[in-house]
């Protein structure tokens, strides 16, 4: 099975078809920000994207992904370090507390984001209504929603 | 966690020094023993050089060229000739911000560049620390004199270094931004080039160094960003969940779905023969749901093969001593206990009975239910045990405190645990507790190899230790002109031994009103329960203020009077309720806070039909918060929250955007708990499983939340909890104030709210 992660290219020739892309990420490829919640999607932790689209990695078997472009938490910043927008505003607006729920949450955002650039509260409620936050930080995601809208207009 | 929580809960050993550990009311040491620090920096790795001796009275003499460059007055910072400075944060990261707010006390102190300081978390050691907890809201009232007086001191010495350097007096020389500065003489240098000559000073005592004046904080006060924030939006290992060590497998354990069943039998060869599987095991456990219960352990290649084959197991359950504990039998009986005084009088003042008669009177019944912490990290603990030793990766609360709980377990010495503190996926509580680190240690010594035990989000809303439920029958009075006369509160509560309330199922008899209502009457009955409960979020105080701020709304409303001139008259002239302590509830502080609440929310404009405001207090942790909600109901009985005003009163802020995160996501942790949140108990099961049977609030019903600080001059207390317990009843004096509907039970659902 070929995966392509984060622009990189994974050869898994002995894991079962059906696992979900989640565990292969964290206990095979050692890719540990794809955090585990609930393992069904129910809480957004384990946001990632497949061609773009927000995907809850709990529940798609990694074979649904063989061939299709992944990406994680991992591959946003640039290979120089370059934080994207959404992830510089994060940390503008300090978002996180106990910061479990952001992956997912910024992967949403992301995914938002490329979709609408300058999205209302409703399109943010919606896009982001698959992300659950335990700690409550949902004011402040919506902030540096805007915020990292605003920027990448500027 | 109020400090009634350390006499009255339990007959447990560990909960209680838990208890004593998080309450820890004593300033602790600088100076604390540097030897071990040394030592235990050196294990603590990272490229750490600290191999120099620096005891408490003597010289700091170098042991090497890399010391002899590097400044360490004490365990809590470290300042390199290049300039670098890292400071240490003792305490375990749940989300509540202390891994940036206690660096920030030491840097405010020590007159730090932020933007230059590295922080790092600090090894476990409770002889060099202190307190290593979090819980109770007490990480900043204990540590705030110990950390300020740890920069202080190493302020003091750089200042030293540089008036003998320069050869002018100490007192001429002033510092900023990691630079000492004489003035006069144009001379400035930082503070990496004075580290060497500062380390080889004697280290003055720790109340010999001046703190500074509230008015020159610098650093104190500002919106200061996370200091892990970085790793967190790269997706970087922080937590306990992604922990990986050499030849690690990866873990399951099964339980009894109903707490007290023992394993009879299970299909142990079938499982061992699924794909990935390299072990299965019975575990007996110790019997203690703080410890280890019996249970089923199978270890595998990957998490997914654990989890796989677990789906295969078949446990047969011993059950005979198993929980039969039923939520919906627990109503019943405390509805027909309502119209009578419980058996136990917790306190009496006054004479109620003949107050009550010639007053207004009102009576009234409150229920609210179980819930589970649902940490979103699931429980799950790394550990390597080997030649009677273990090591351990954990998202804990109470590092401090396991040490000796998992020594028990496997027979081994404290000095044998060595636990390596991992940023928490979130705590309220629940990782007070070290069940899942007992469980893998257990493990690991069994299976002979490390493991990484990973709960699922399943067996972690089966085996918390959950918030017990409770009942309030009240009867109260209010004379003729409106003033509260007359209060009688029969609690209705839980115990296992038949003796105390079980873990946070306890009232203070002092509790808010006790103390300022002249005839007062608590009493008590408790029914029985096997399930264990626990800390959760603002303990007691997260139900007790629901009732009780409900109630006191009722009493108001029945005398037509306005409820903020209400609660003022309650709290009467600004005082200390109890004397000598400033940690106790001030009835001024109260005021204060109730009154700027009530003036950022616009209490008393006019608002359209359906829409209303209501207002609640509560002191715990000794902060004083009051809110505001502005509520709106339509006829389908479908609540909007506009906004939620906060005022609160915890002296000085520590870290202004950390304390405004904490009410942010206190009152919508209250308001996602007070609407839909509740768990359904029986048979001794936890019904729920997962989120979708358990709805915690997502993002669109946020409510925008504004938070007001009345920055005294009290000590600062902590910020995690406080803001949550008048949320709950805010909001339902507010459906009351648009509806004429009084909520009496929680969750808000039960009584036919949606969101």
């Amino acid at each position: 099975m070929r995966l392509t992660i984060n622009d990189r290219e994974h050869e898994l020739d002995d894991v079962d078809a059906a696992t979900p892309l989640l565990w292969v990420l964290r206990d095979r490829l050692n890719l540990v920000g794809t955090k585990y919640g609930c393992g069904v999607a129910q809480c957004g932790a384990c946001t990632v994207h497949v061609n773009g689209n927000p995907v809850r990695a709990c529940s798609i078997p990694v074979s649904a992904v063989a061939g299709q472009k992944v990406t994680t938490i991992e591959g946003l910043a640039g290979p120089d370090g370059r934080l994207t927008a959404v992830q510089a505003a994060w940390i503008e607006h300090d978002v996180a507390q106990c910061g479990y729920c952001q992956a997912g949450q910024i992967m949403s955002a992301t995914a938002l984001l490329q979709r609408t650039p300058a999205p209302t509260d409703a399109d943010i409620d919606a896009a982001m209504s698959g992300n659950l936050c335990r700690c409550g930080t949902y004011i402040r995601i919506r902030k540096a929603i805007h915020a990292a809208a605003r920027a990448a207009h500027e | 966690m109020s400090a009634v929580a350390t006499t009255l809960f339990s007959s447990d050993d560990y909960l209680q020094e838990i208890a004593r550990m998080v309450e820890a009311r004593a300033p602790l040491p600088v100076g604390v023993n540097r030897r071990s620090f040394l030592k235990l920096a050196g294990l603590a790795g990272g490229g750490l050089v600290l191999a120099f001796h620096l005891g408490d009275e003597s010289l700091a003499a170098a042991a090497s060229d890399d010391a002899a460059k590097t400044f360490a007055p004490n365990a809590f910072l470290r300042i390199s000739s290049d300039g670098s400075i890292t400071l240490y944060s003792k305490g375990p990261e749940l989300g509540q911000g202390i891994k940036t707010a206690f660096p920030m006390i030491v840097a405010e102190e020590l007159d730090a560049d932020w933007s230059r300081v590295k922080v790092e978390q600090a090894a476990i050691n409770p002889a060099v620390y202190g307190r290593q907890s979090a819980g109770g809201s007490r990480s900043i009232p204990t540590a705030w004199e110990q950390l300020r007086r740890a920069g202080a001191v190493a302020r003091a010495m750089l200042v030293s270094a540089a008036a003998k350097q320069w050869n002018v007096a100490q007192s001429e020389i002033t510092t900023a931004n990691s630079v000492a500065t004489h003035k006069a003489s144009g001379r400035s240098l930082d503070y990496g080039a004075l580290a060497e000559k500062a380390a080889a000073l004697p280290v003055p005592g720790e109340k010999s160094v001046k703190l500074k004046d509230r008015k020159d904080f610098k650093l104190l006060g500002r919106r200061i960003s996370g200091v892990d924030n970085l790793q967190i939006v790269t997706g970087q290992p922080l937590f306990g969940i992604d922990q990986v060590v050499p030849n690690m497998q990866y873990a399951v354990f099964e339980k009894c779905p109903a707490v007290g069943g023992r394993v009879r039998s299970a299909n142990l060869d079938e499982v061992k023969k699924l794909p990935g599987v390299t072990q299965a095991f019975v575990v007996a456990g110790t019997g203690k749901p703080t410890e280890v219960m019996p249970g089923v352990a199978i270890l595998a290649t990957s998490t997914w093969a654990a989890i796989s084959a677990r789906r295969q197991l078949k446990v047969d359950w011993d059950q005979s001593a198993a929980s039969k504990d039923s939520w919906s039998r627990a109503t019943t009986q405390a509805q027909k206990l309502a119209s009578q005084p419980g058996a136990e009088t917790l306190k009496s003042v006054g004479d109620f009975d003949k107050a009550i008669t010639g007053a207004r009177t009102v009576e009234a019944f409150y229920t609210y239910p179980f819930v589970s912490h649902a940490t979103l990290e699931p429980q799950n603990c790394t550990a390597s045990y080997r030649d009677g030793a273990v090591e351990i990766w954990a998202p804990t609360q109470t590092p401090d405190g396991a040490l000796k709980l998992v020594a028990g377990v496997l027979g081994i010495a404290p000095e044998k645990v060595t636990i390596h503190q991992t940023r928490v996926g979130g705590g309220f509580g629940r990782r007070l507790m070290n069940d899942y680190m007992c469980e893998a240690a257990q493990i690991s010594k069994q299976a002979g190899v490390p493991v990484k035990l990973q709960w699922t989000r399943e067996d972690d809303m089966q085996h918390d230790f959950y918030r017990v439920g409770g009942f309030h029958s009240f009867r109260g009075g209010v004379d003729k002109a409106g003033k509260l006369v007359a209060w009688a509160d029969h609690f209705i509560t839980f115990s296992t031994d038949g003796e105390r309330p079980v873990l946070a199922g306890q009232i203070a008899p002092d509790e808010f009103p006790a103390l300022l209502v002249p005839n007062f009457r608590l009493t008590q009955t408790k029914l029985p329960l096997q399930i264990p409960t626990g800390w959760w979020r603002a303990p007691g105080s997260n139900a007790i203020a629901f009732a009780v701020q409900s109630f006191l709304h009722e009493l108001s409303s029945a005398a037509k009077r306005d409820h903020l001139e209400f609660l003022l008259e309650v709290m009467g002239e600004p005082r200390w309720l109890t004397p000598d302590n400033e940690f106790a509830l001030n009835t001024g502080r109260a005021a204060g806070v109730l009154k700027l609440a009530a003036e950022k929310a616009g209490w008393g404009k006019p608002l359209p039909e359906g829409r209303a405001l209501g207002l609640a207090f509560h002191f715990s942790h000794a902060g004083h918060f009051a809110e505001v909600a502005d509520v709106s109901v339509d006829a389908n009985k479908k609540l909007t929250v506009h906004r939620v005003v906060v005022a609160g009163d915890i002296g000085p802020i520590v870290n202004l955007s950390g304390a405004e995160n904490q009410c942010q996501g206190s009152v919508i942790d209250g308001l996602s708990t007070a609407l839909g949140l509740e768990l359904s108990i029986e048979n001794g099961r936890i019904e729920q499983t997962n989120f979708d049977r358990y709805p915690l609030l997502r993002i669109a019903h946020a409510p925008q939340v504004d938070v007001h600080f009345i920055q005294s001059d009290y000590p600062p207390t902590g910020c995690g909890e406080p803001a949550l317990p008048p949320l709950a009843p805010a909001v339902c004096n507010a459906i009351f104030s648009a509806t004429g509907h009084r909520v009496r039970t929680l969750p808000l659902k039960r009584e036919g709210f949606t969101i």
